[in-house]
């Protein structure tokens, strides 16, 4: 056997992170349901809560079922390890709280999830982190919301409704000059179809709920270090850690004292811990990634630019078809693929937006009206109605989204059927 | 200290080191060996403060079954080993010198362990020495620069699977180092 052989992404996918136990030989990864473990005497049990020894302690922190998941998606995404949480939330919020002090700041694309925008606007406001909004459309935006108090720089590999696609060029040459870590949140690529970290960012999240899982059966998220950013002068990093009795994270865990720091005081201190059950289900949604993402963006494919010719839709935001105005660089970031979630625009009925957008809805039949994506099965939503229904179209406007715009999470099921389903439904609403 | 099934950590980190730099001096089959191949380790400026990276390196290490040896002039006895004030006085022979001094005292060390022929010098992260480091290398030492030695103990042997690390390690066969 070569020493240095590089095994590729899907043998990776099924093997990485675990190495079959000696006692039982168990070829599927073994569910450690157990709150805490047993230490080998006192003074073992000191030093694991020194930080001395690399050891379990309690499930909060670390557990060996969930080291599988984080082992696994770290080797997927090239990154020198990772961190599992409860949900992709979660993951942002002990990613940025690992980073930030009070008063300090980040820049973030507008082209965000909702939830993220939320918690980045309104929650972090009570830890005193102020973001700072820009539009990605145009580098020079970065560069202008970029200050001294500038700790991160925040964006989406795919952004929706726009479906826009990060310049991960143009905005991690930026980050590195300034020498400020570039975080991208790669939720709707996976790893099999974007690699950030490939592409110069510095720490990659996910809410795992989604393509990961693949199933719609965990809420959970992952923090991935590429492990190459210099956190030797970075305040929050390599500074003393008074919990610690003044352990510095830079200086005793070198390239991985961020993830260190993440786990051992972030997560301990929020106690937002995935499952090891759930760890689990993720582990078994990684071993089909490749083939479940192929057939996604084959159908999903298939579906928009059905969509795209169909009379009765307006507009269609995907980067894989030809005329979005970053398809050029979706074949060179999402060669594979731009993922298959994708938001579209049917024509009003009777002038009304809102209502037709609704009508759409209500009569799918095999699309499930659902507030999630990355399932096997095909998802849908109408936010206007449902998520967004409080707000004005004036209020919609201003965030970005329009009363008519339908979400689809396009999955797995045979594509003859999904484009008769959508057809029906349009047939349906024009009567 | 069984460090059987490694097979790659070649993955990048943060280094001060340039490509070619890391290919020379922190080598991954160089590392693999020092880490198999050495018992005896001195580790030149090793702090009793239990708060310093110094201090958490030499007791991971003498946990994991080396021999550690404190060089350090200002104490008698460090993690429960007798002190040295430098290399020299060391009665036994030495496999790795492990450095935690300035950049720019790693000149008189490496001397030092040229003259008690030990095996290899390894500073740690932070200290890069280039000129240092060459005269190692005439001088027929292995040399690892930029680099922690508990870290790389920990990724090349799996320790650090514990905390989510990618180890790089993929086999099919059933393995002890879970025991």
């Amino acid at each position: 056997m070569s020493e240095k052989r590089k095994f590729g992404f899907e043998t990776r996918m099924l093997h990485a992170g675990h190495i079959p136990d000696s006692y039982s030989g168990s070829r599927a990864v073994p569910i450690y349901q157990t709150a805490g473990y047993v230490f080998d005497s006192p003074e073992y049990a000191a030093s694991l809560f020194e930080l001395k020894q690399y050891g379990n302690i309690y499930t909060r922190i670390s557990n060996p079922t969930t080291a599988v998941f984080e082992e696994r998606i770290a080797s997927l995404e090239g990154g020198t390890g990772a961190l599992a949480t409860a949900s992709g939330q979660a993951a942002q919020l002990i990613t940025m709280m690992t980073l930030m002090n009070p008063g300090d700041e980040f820049v973030a694309s507008s082209h965000l999830y909702g939830g993220t925008y939320t918690q980045f606007e309104h929650t972090f406001k009570k830890l005193s982190i102020k973001v700072h909004f820009v539009d990605p459309m145009d580098i020079k935006n970065w560069e202008k919301a970029i200050t001294p108090k500038t700790r991160v720089l925040y964006g989406e590999t795919i952004g929706n409704p726009q479906g826009s696609v990060f310049d991960f060029e143009g905005v991690s040459s930026l980050a590195k000059a300034n020498g400020i870590p570039l975080i991208i949140d790669n939720t709707l690529a996976s790893p099999y179809l974007c690699r950030p970290l490939e592409w110069g960012a510095d720490i990659v999240l996910h809410s795992a709920t989604k393509f990961i899982n693949g199933h719609g059966t965990s809420i959970a998220g992952v923090i991935i270090d590429s492990g190459k950013f210099d956190f030797s002068n970075y305040p929050a990093i390599s500074s003393p850690s008074i919990p610690y009795h003044n352990l510095n994270f830079y200086e005793t865990f070198g390239h991985y004292g961020f993830l260190m720091k993440a786990r051992c005081e972030s997560l301990r201190d929020t106690g937002a811990t995935i499952s090891p059950f759930d760890s689990f289900l993720l582990i078994q949604g990684l071993e089909s990634l490749s083939v479940r993402m192929d057939r996604h963006v084959q159908n999903a494919l298939a579906v928009a630019t059905f969509l795209k010719n169909h009379p009765m839709v307006d507009w269609v935001n995907f980067a894989s078809l030809p005329d979005h105005v970053h398809h050029a660089r979706a074949k060179k970031y999402l060669p594979k693929g731009a993922g298959s979630v994708f938001a579209f625009g049917i024509k009003a009925l009777n002038n009304n937006p809102r209502e037709t957008g609704k009508k759409f809805l209500e009569n799918l039949e095999l699309f499930s009206h659902v507030a999630n994506l990355g399932d096997c099965k095909s998802l849908v939503i109408h936010p206007a109605s449902t998520t967004h229904q409080q707000l004005s179209d004036e209020e919609l406007k201003r965030a970005n989204i329009k009363p008519e715009l339908i979400r689809l999470s396009v999955g797995l099921e045979t594509i003859d059927d999904l484009l008769w389903d959508l057809e029906q439904a349009f047939h349906a609403i024009s009567r | 200290m069984g460090l059987g099934t490694s097979l790659s950590c070649d993955i990048s980190m943060n280094t001060r080191l340039s490509a070619d730099e890391i290919r020379k001096y922190q080598n991954s089959e160089l590392i693999r060996k020092l880490l198999n191949g050495a018992k005896t380790i001195a580790i030149v400026g090793l702090s009793d403060k239990k708060e310093r990276a110094s201090n958490f390196v030499g007791s991971y290490l003498k946990s994991e079954g080396y021999t550690v040896i404190p060089v350090n002039p200002l104490k008698q006895e460090i993690l429960g080993e007798k002190c040295y004030p430098d290399l020299a006085s060391i009665p036994v022979p030495v496999d790795v010198v492990d450095v935690f001094r300035r950049p720019d005292e790693i000149v008189g060390v490496i001397q030092e362990a040229i003259a008690i022929k030990a095996k290899a010098i390894w500073m740690q992260l932070g200290i890069v020495n280039r000129d240092a480091a060459e005269l190692a290398v005439k001088n027929g030492l292995g040399v690892v620069m930029d680099r922690c030695m508990k870290m790389e103990h920990g990724r090349y042997n799996g320790n650090l699977h514990w905390a989510g690390m990618n180890t790089e390690i993929i086999t099919a066969k059933k393995v002890s180092r879970f025991i």
